[in-house]
């Protein structure tokens, strides 16, 4: 098991200032104070849906790549959504899941099927191009440059541990702030 | 109200062309279509619209999913459209809500009437899924555009232009089959 913020950190350390980060819930706050930018796509709209917004990114966008960092929780709201991008296909789409057993900002409960189901076994049952699936950091962080340098559709199960409290205000996630800062600066690039 | 006793008025129609909304959709400059297939726009505009290289057509799922790709597209300046039936609507609507809605986003959707009369009004309709439909569009703010005869199809380019200069939804309800 990692830690989820020094997981952030290796992936931050992959990632250019031409690329979408599109990083949901408890993730997205860590994703913030590690790496803070303008092409950070913080909201979403409804639990699940993060992948779906990122899909439409890679399709729209292909000249760049597109981070989606999912949860597990929010992953098993929308698991059709890995079938759609295996079957679309986008070469720039790379797919991160913070698989820490629990619905973390809503009250740490376990999800349905912890410890049982297999995310990695989804993506590669569903057709993604590449999928990886990691426990431990030194390993991760030796091969993350190569996996953002392969073409996607690519999908990376991070096994993490649920973290502990955290400050959540969600306007730094979905303030109407927040969004016009994301597209402006997605069109002004 | 027993369903039964609800008054329907049947509205003088010519049909509907398949070609002609295709057409529109074009003219409207969308670049990709989203779909859940929908018995309504099967055959008139779901198959040919599958054989075409432009726009392109993105098979989904389950519709919620279709509101967050419409999203990013926007969000990457490009024009998706969303083609599913009423049912899929109902089931989106927290997506609706909260990603539409709530953030203004231009999310167009093109929604087949499943099992409606042909030329009744959607309010008049004798099935409760169909009734429903304005209704709720009205509750949460959402605009909406009957396409029920050939005339309607004149309703789309205007409608999806006016959602991306405004920035806010539009749904375009299919309400008989097209050929």
């Amino acid at each position: 098991m990692m830690r989820r913020d020094l997981c952030l950190r290796v992936i931050a350390r992959q990632i250019t200032d031409a690329d979408i980060v599109v990083p949901v819930y408890s993730t997205a706050f860590d994703w913030l104070d590690i790496r803070p930018h303008p092409l950070n796509h913080l909201a979403h709209g409804a639990m699940g849906l993060a992948s779906s917004h990122a899909l439409g990114l890679a399709l729209g966008r292909p000249d760049r790549r597109v981070i989606v960092l999912d949860g597990d929780g929010s992953l098993l709201m929308n698991l059709g959504t890995l079938v759609t991008a295996a079957e679309a296909a986008p070469r720039n789409f790379y797919h991160f899941v913070c698989e820490n057993g629990t619905y973390e900002a809503n009250g740490g409960h376990p999800i349905p099927g912890r410890g049982t189901v297999s995310f990695a076994g989804f993506a590669r049952a569903a057709g993604y191009r590449n999928v990886h699936e990691f426990s431990e950091l030194a390993i991760f962080e030796q091969q993350i440059g190569a996996i953002l340098a392969e073409p996607g559709p690519a999908f990376v199960d991070l096994k993490v541990e649920p973290a502990g409290p955290q400050e959540r205000d969600y306007s730094r996630l979905h303030g109407p702030q927040v969004r016009q800062a994301f597209r402006d600066a997605l069109a002004n690039t | 109200m027993a369903s039964g006793a609800i008054a329907t008025e049947s509205r003088a129609t010519d049909g509907l062309s398949g070609a002609s909304i295709i057409g529109e959709i074009k003219a409207s400059r969308i670049d990709f279509v989203i779909s859940v297939p929908d018995i309504t726009t099967s055959e008139g505009l779901l198959r040919p619209l599958a054989a075409m290289q432009t726009p392109r057509l993105i098979r989904i799922c389950k519709e919620d999913e279709g509101i967050g790709i419409c999203a990013g597209l926007a969000h990457a300046g490009r024009r998706g459209l969303l083609l599913i039936q009423q049912t899929g609507l109902l089931d989106s609507i927290n997506a609706v809500r909260g990603v539409a809605v709530e953030y203004s986003l231009p999310i167009c959707m093109m929604v087949g009437l499943l099992e409606k009369e042909p030329g009744v009004p959607p309010r008049q309709s004798r099935r409760y899924g169909v009734r429903i439909v304005e209704p709720i569009l009205e509750a949460m703010g959402v605009a909406y555009h009957e396409i029920e005869e050939e005339a309607d199809v004149a309703k789309i380019r205007p409608a999806i232009d006016d959602a991306y200069a405004r920035q806010h939804p539009v749904v375009l309800l299919i309400g008989r089959r097209p050929s």
